[in-house]
């Protein structure tokens, strides 16, 4: 029922902006990774020299690795108290449902910068939460390790994707017919068995949606280690960072950015044909 | 009983540990907006002297003004430039069909996936090839198509829920595609086009990991937060951001009241799934 004047129209203006302001700068990404700088100057010629130097020097596995524990942890942890209270919520909050939900969403939204400010606050060594603690005479001393460590980052995250993690994971037990849950009850299992067998069963893709987000997010962040990691918890991206700051070798910093970019998207690629395979019909 | 999982005692250490998780979200928040109202500054405990100078002293920085005014000409054009696109390209991806449709609709969505700081540094390298100086424009340019995914996600969604006969009675009864556009197409997505400006705008209000390579001279309001979070904290940064709390409250729940009207609960859910 459209005209063919009609359907150009819609088309090539998204097409025309996408291609130029999104398609070409990855494009640039992707070539400059391949480029090399010589005398402060980025040359191109192309190879894989980055990739080699990647692959060489162990800094860049370590940082890496180290990277996907903190990721492995905030999505763990993120998983540990999003579910639960994503299955009160569907199953026990009766009325209140409505308004909890709200609650869960506002912390979403607001501000990244303002949560990892409040979290600095409380952790530093003058913080609340030494405050506290000397306060109600636990320690007498204040205790340094709080802030500025990869555990800060781990909190401080998990903070922050766990609203994240909770919405599919709700969406999807909201979504698990509730005289499936009733049949396996009359059926004699306690609620044990029916969370396990079925329950939990027809809420992983939504925990698979939730654990990659979570996961993918940490991977490439690099605003929490300045703001509340220090040098022990630099991650991978603040490498990126540093060299396309003070390090100044760009194409380096691509070649790490396509890693970062490609282990990204295989693992969505990966969890997607997951989440299907795993989906209730 | 409405297939609620039968539990012997769970249910109340459950709700227990519900609770817990909402005090974890919500007590840094707390603790931020007490301390912007103590004398004695950032930390230790308890808070003791009531004052509000942080927030007279809030008031009287230009500098943070500044930057607020310059987040709010950003976001305003972000809004404006996603929306524009981002309504064509969920009328292309609804409507028409052209080659490499599949690739356009993941390649939309990609700003939305991906780590923030390889679209902000891809979008740098293209600012510098092109050789265009870093500003407020390079940062709105950024905003603006980087947020085009969720005008396109909000506003495919809302219609995919339309209901097509309305447009096809306009076209039989002779109006031009144009008249049948501005008449019955954008009035029903009104209220999906409100949701997801309200979004997007708080959005690019808060956008740090993209700005941070796009920035230059002029700071946003996060910018100028975190160049002085690096300099030492005060107080006063507890009430600018108590103050952006009270704002993204305000905006969200407007959203969510908006968003819920403008689409079914199924189809709210749905959206969610990140």
């Amino acid at each position: 029922m459209y005209s063919r004047a009609y359907k150009t129209i819609v088309s090539l203006p998204p097409l025309v902006w996408i291609g130029m302001f999104l398609l070409l700068p990855y494009a640039l990404m992707f070539a400059h990774s391949f480029w090399l700088v010589r005398n402060g100057m980025i040359v191109h010629h192309w190879g894989l020299r980055n990739y080699a130097t990647l692959f060489q020097n162990p800094l860049y596995a370590e940082v890496l690795f180290r990277t996907m524990r903190i990721a492995a942890g905030v999505t763990l942890l993120s998983l540990l108290l999003g579910y639960p209270l994503a299955y009160y919520m569907s199953f026990h909050a009766g009325a209140r449902k409505d308004l909890l939900y709200q609650l869960v969403i506002v912390p979403l939204w607001v501000s990244y910068l303002v949560r990892g400010y409040a979290w600095k606050t409380i952790l530093g060594s003058d913080g609340v939460l030494n405050g506290f603690l000397q306060y109600i005479h636990i320690t007498k001393e204040p205790v340094s390790f709080f802030l500025y460590s990869p555990f800060a980052v781990i909190l401080m995250l998990t903070h922050i994707y766990t609203p994240f993690v909770f919405l599919p994971l709700y969406a999807s037990l909201e979504h698990i017919p509730r005289n499936l849950v009733e049949a396996s009850h009359d059926l004699g299992a306690g609620w044990r068995a029916t969370f396990l067998r079925v329950i939990l069963p027809l809420s992983l893709p939504g925990l698979l949606a939730g654990a990659t987000f979570a996961f993918v997010l940490t991977l490439g962040d690099f605003l929490a280690p300045l703001l509340v990691g220090g040098p022990s918890s630099i991650m991978i991206a603040n490498i990126v960072q540093s060299l396309f700051g003070t390090a100044y070798d760009w194409p380096l910093g691509a070649s790490i950015s396509v890693c970062i970019l490609l282990l990204t998207i295989s693992l969505l690629f990966l969890t997607e044909q997951l989440e299907k395979k795993w989906a209730y019909q | 009983m409405s297939g609620e999982p039968k539990h012997t005692r769970s249910p109340r250490l459950l709700g227990l540990y519900a609770l817990a998780v909402f005090a974890f979200l919500y007590l840094p928040i707390v603790v931020l907006v007490v301390y912007s109202f103590n004398r004695d500054g950032v930390g230790g405990f308890p808070p003791r002297h009531f004052t509000w100078n942080w927030y007279q002293q809030l008031f009287g920085d230009s500098a943070i003004w500044d930057s607020v005014a310059n987040s709010l000409m950003v976001a305003a054009g972000a809004v404006v430039l996603s929306l524009t696109l981002g309504l064509l390209a969920a009328l292309a991806l609804d409507r028409a069909t052209f080659p490499g449709k599949s690739i356009f609709r993941r390649l939309v969505l990609l700003p939305l996936i991906l780590p923030g700081i390889i679209t902000g540094l891809s979008l740098l390298m293209f600012a510098v090839y092109e050789g265009l100086q870093l500003s407020l424009l390079t940062v709105f340019l950024g905003h603006g198509t980087a947020l085009i995914s969720v005008a396109t996600t909000e506003l495919f969604a809302g219609l995919q829920k339309m209901d097509r006969s309305q447009e096809e009675a306009s076209l039989d009864l002779g109006a031009t595609p144009w008249q049948s556009f501005w008449r019955v197409t954008l009035p029903n997505l009104k209220l999906s086009l409100i949701a997801a400006g309200l979004l997007i705008f708080t959005l690019s209000m808060d956008e740090i990991a993209v700005t941070f390579f796009l920035i230059g001279r002029d700071n946003t309001l996060p910018l100028e937060i975190w160049a002085r979070l690096r300099r030492g904290i005060t107080p006063e940064i507890n009430a600018v951001s108590t103050l952006i709390f009270g704002v993204s409250v305000i905006l969200i729940l407007i959203w969510y009241q908006i968003r819920a009207r403008s689409m079914g609960k199924e189809a709210q859910e749905l959206l969610e799934r990140p």
